[in-house]
């Protein structure tokens, strides 16, 4: 069975970011870019999956500009075997498009698992796994914390992290499966890995190769900071406050 | 020179390198872990390290110390206060009401006994008096009232210092410069920065990389060291190997003499050949010869990529060949080289919380981290892999791992910077600091694992790219049956392969008196000399007429200064 592992190229979770001067998005010209962490314990999930035993091959996978060639390279270096990466150039792609072209590789590379990480975190969008499965009408199990493979019943029993706690579901493969922050702990790329991963192939292929239209339903209109937070102010007496609290806060 | 007039010359060399302080802010455990520590500590303002002066006012007297009271610590540094000094009294502390105002003068018990414990909690001082000053007028007026009345001062930053140089020995005036943190100006063309001595090592970083530089020094005290006692202690650091030490990177230097002359040398320039270059003397000098109240500093460009390796070796062969090779095939985007042996991963990882081996077999013996800084990602990571690549294929390193994000590349540092920490954690340490020769290097950890056995861990790590070793010794309690096991054989040790008893943390109270382990006595004399000069000099203006008499007394309390104590 192949595993298939979306990965995403985005701004480093410890970088301070800035947005641009005409509000147009965020800064990322000059600005470290790594490998979603989400997408990094999803590639994890699938590596362990493949050692033991369950899977035989996994496929990692990455749509965006030239530059995600190095994500791939690490998730190569991690572990996977073989990588594609999808060239839409520089313009943005959201998630619907990410789900249509990753329903179109799927169709080619028929996988029996889909596993992608939860939201990235430059849109936090918590989208893109659930449409993959809507559009392919495969079983989805996202914001997973357990992953069991069962790989004579063809199934996955899957502990999802929910609000009110843990969901357990058993989804008939092939499945989606998101991945949540308490899955794993992704392992880092060792050296004799990184020596494997220069042999390794990463296909390049582009949306018309797979037939799919991306046309973006959405238009960003404007990206601004959060407003900053104001400082406290100490108050000297009990008066102060209730007369704050009344005038100012207008709670009393 | 006779041993016995060299050890007189070394005992006055301690005398006036009591009391100041100032202290190398290496090796210290990441800010945040170290607030934590120190949880006594009301005000986290005293832990800032800042080397100044004070020696003139220990110069005027020449008498001697009353027996300090220390916790526990290095060999025998029992000092006894010196009589000629004066003590504080109402009037000194209502002077320095005026010039400071009221909340600038603390005489609080808990702020004071936070000021008067170094970080290692190996000294304490009995100072009864506190001061923060704001302006380098103030901290004149300061001084030239104590040089008057003969009173004995300490300067203290961030009291991160790891030989006891930040704290009071007996009960002199603590002049903190945590208040003086203003940044002045930054040249954004040149990167020059000026700024006030008391501005902490972190708050300047963080400054600089919003305008697109760096410290030229990074070090694990960052949050909590100040930029004044880095400087008098000529802290090294961790990007040591690339950027150089202090001496290069300094532009200019105020400094407030012990009489409250205030010495203006800020200058901002690269090149000025015009006499005596006279910063290169404070910087480094502990403050013994001027309390550092503004810097300009020579700021590099912040380059964008950076990638971190831990690597694992098996001999420590291994790991001299690999610095060779790292400055051979990587040359100009080598940032730093630091080097931890197989004890110290164990105590980190079992003391510090969050913290896993990037490796996972225990099997290594040394581990290397190599970071490269440079400005195109793509071609330094190309470098960095085909140059570990090789090295891997020329069995130097067993096993290694590449940061693939900044997470990972801050957790491979935590490893390194949290040793000092974790060392903390077991009980009593006994740091040292050596400068060693690269085949000596590992020979002295060794050599102690041997003489200790099982009473002690002995972990060896530090700045292999600068042949600094850190030995760190630890022990459930500070107990005087291991010291003497360990001094002076350490310092002998050291001596015999001509390496450097203090490698970046400078003498303070825990080294003075072992100086001439790696200084000739004819160096020490000159030493001696220059203080006994400056002495003078700063006391006597040049055109007054002194009458022979006079000129006799005055040569004799300037000797007074190096008279033995015994």
């Amino acid at each position: 069975m192949k595993v298939m592992v979306a990965v995403k190229r985005v701004v480093d979770y410890a970088v301070k970011i800035r947005v641009k001067p005409d509000k147009s998005g965020v800064e990322t010209s000059n600005v470290k870019m790594s490998m979603n962490p989400f997408c990094e314990i999803a590639l994890e999930e699938a590596l362990r999956i493949r050692e033991a035993g369950a899977a035989a091959e996994v496929v990692a996978v990455s749509v965006g500009p030239a530059q995600c060639v190095d994500t791939l390279r690490t998730a190569l270096a991690m572990g996977a075997d073989r990588a594609v990466h999808v060239d839409v150039g520089a313009a943005p792609v959201l998630p619907l498009s990410v789900a249509k072209i990753l329903k179109a590789l799927v169709q080619v590379e028929q996988p029996g698992l889909l596993i992608l990480g939860k939201q990235a975190i430059d849109d936090d969008c918590n989208q893109t796994g659930q449409m993959v499965a809507g559009l392919l009408r495969w079983p989805q199990g996202t914001f997973a914390s357990k992953v069991v493979l069962d790989k004579e019943k063809q199934e996955a029993t899957v502990e999802r992290e929910v609000d009110g706690g843990i969901e357990t579901l058993s989804l008939d493969l092939p499945a989606v499966i998101t991945t949540d922050l308490r899955l794993n702990q992704p392992r880092y790329a060792t050296l004799p890995n990184i020596m494997k991963a220069k042999s390794k192939v990463i296909k390049k292929v582009t949306p018309a190769d797979l037939n799919v239209e991306l046309k973006p339903d959405l238009e960003v209109v404007q990206v601004t900071e959060p407003p900053k937070r104001k400082a406290g102010v100490i108050v000297s007496s009990v008066d102060e406050l209730i007369d704050k609290l009344k005038n100012e806060a207008h709670i009393l | 020179m006779d041993r016995r007039r060299a050890s007189q010359l070394l005992a006055g060399y301690r005398q006036f390198l009591l009391g100041r302080p100032t202290l190398s802010s290496h090796e210290q455990s990441i800010s945040g872990s170290y607030s934590k520590l120190n949880t006594w500590r009301p005000c986290c303002m005293f832990r800032v390290s800042v080397g100044t002066p004070q020696a003139s006012n220990y110069l005027n007297l020449g008498k001697t110390y009353a027996t300090k009271q220390r916790s526990f610590g290095s060999a025998a540094t029992d000092i006894p206060r010196n009589p000629a000094f004066s003590k504080l009294n109402a009037d000194d502390i209502s002077y320095f009401r005026t010039i400071l105002g009221e909340r600038n003068v603390v005489e609080d018990e808990d702020r004071l006994s936070a000021a008067n414990v170094d970080w290692m909690r190996k000294y304490q001082g009995s100072s009864k008096l506190l001061l923060l000053p704001k302006s380098s007028q103030e901290v004149s007026k300061i001084l030239h009232h104590c040089n008057s009345r003969k009173l004995a001062v300490v300067p203290q930053g961030g009291n991160t210092g790891l030989v006891g140089g930040s704290v009071p020995v007996h009960d002199e005036v603590i002049i903190n410069l945590a208040l003086m943190d203003k940044i002045i100006s930054l040249d954004k063309i040149n990167g020059i920065l000026v700024c006030e001595a008391g501005c902490i090592l972190e708050n300047l970083s963080s400054f600089l990389e919003n305008e697109g530089f760096i410290m030229p020094l990074d070090l694990g005290a960052k949050g909590s060291c100040q930029i004044g006692g880095n400087i008098s202690t000529n802290a090294g650091g961790l990007r040591f190997v690339r950027y150089g030490s202090l001496h290069g990177t300094i532009l200019g230097l105020e400094v407030v003499l012990a009489n409250g002359t205030i010495l203006d040398m800020l200058g901002t320039l690269r090149k000025d050949n015009t006499g005596y270059d006279l910063k290169h003397l404070f910087i480094g000098s502990e403050g013994s010869l001027g309390i550092v109240t503004k810097v300009s500093v020579l700021t590099p460009p912040k380059l964008m990529s950076t990638n971190l390796a831990f690597l694992a070796c098996k001999e420590f062969t291994s790991c001299q060949k690999l610095l060779l090779e790292a400055k051979r095939a990587l040359g100009e985007v080598l940032s730093a080289f630091e080097f931890m042996d197989s004890h110290s991963m164990d105590l980190v990882l079992s003391h510090l919380d969050g913290v896993r081996s990037p490796l996972s077999s225990s099997l290594y013996n040394f581990y290397i981290l190599i970071e490269t800084t440079g400005s195109d990602e793509t071609y330094d990571k190309t470098k960095l892999e085909a140059f570990l690549l090789r090295s891997m294929e020329e069995g130097l390193i067993l096993d290694g791992v590449v940061a693939q994000d900044i997470n990972q590349s801050s957790s491979f540092w935590r490893i390194r910077e949290g040793i000092a920490e974790a060392s903390v954690k077991v009980g009593a340490v006994y740091k040292y600091d050596l400068s060693l020769p690269i085949d000596q290097f590992y020979g002295i950890v060794e050599e102690m694992r041997n003489r200790l056995g099982e009473a002690a861990t002995v972990v060896g790590y530090g700045h292999l790219g600068d042949g600094n070793l850190h030995l760190n010794i630890m022990t459930t309690r500070y107990d005087s049956d291991i010291l003497a096991q360990i001094e002076p054989y350490v310092y002998e040790w050291t001596s015999k392969h001509k390496g450097s008893i203090s490698a970046e943390h400078g003498l303070g109270l825990m080294k003075a008196n072992k100086i001439h382990y790696s200084k000739s006595p004819e160096t020490v004399q000159l030493m001696v000399d220059i203080k006994k000069l400056w002495w003078l000099s700063i006391n006597f203006k040049a055109n007054e007429v002194l009458t022979k008499k006079s000129q006799k007394v005055v040569v004799k309390e300037a000797a007074a200064v190096t008279r033995a104590y015994y």
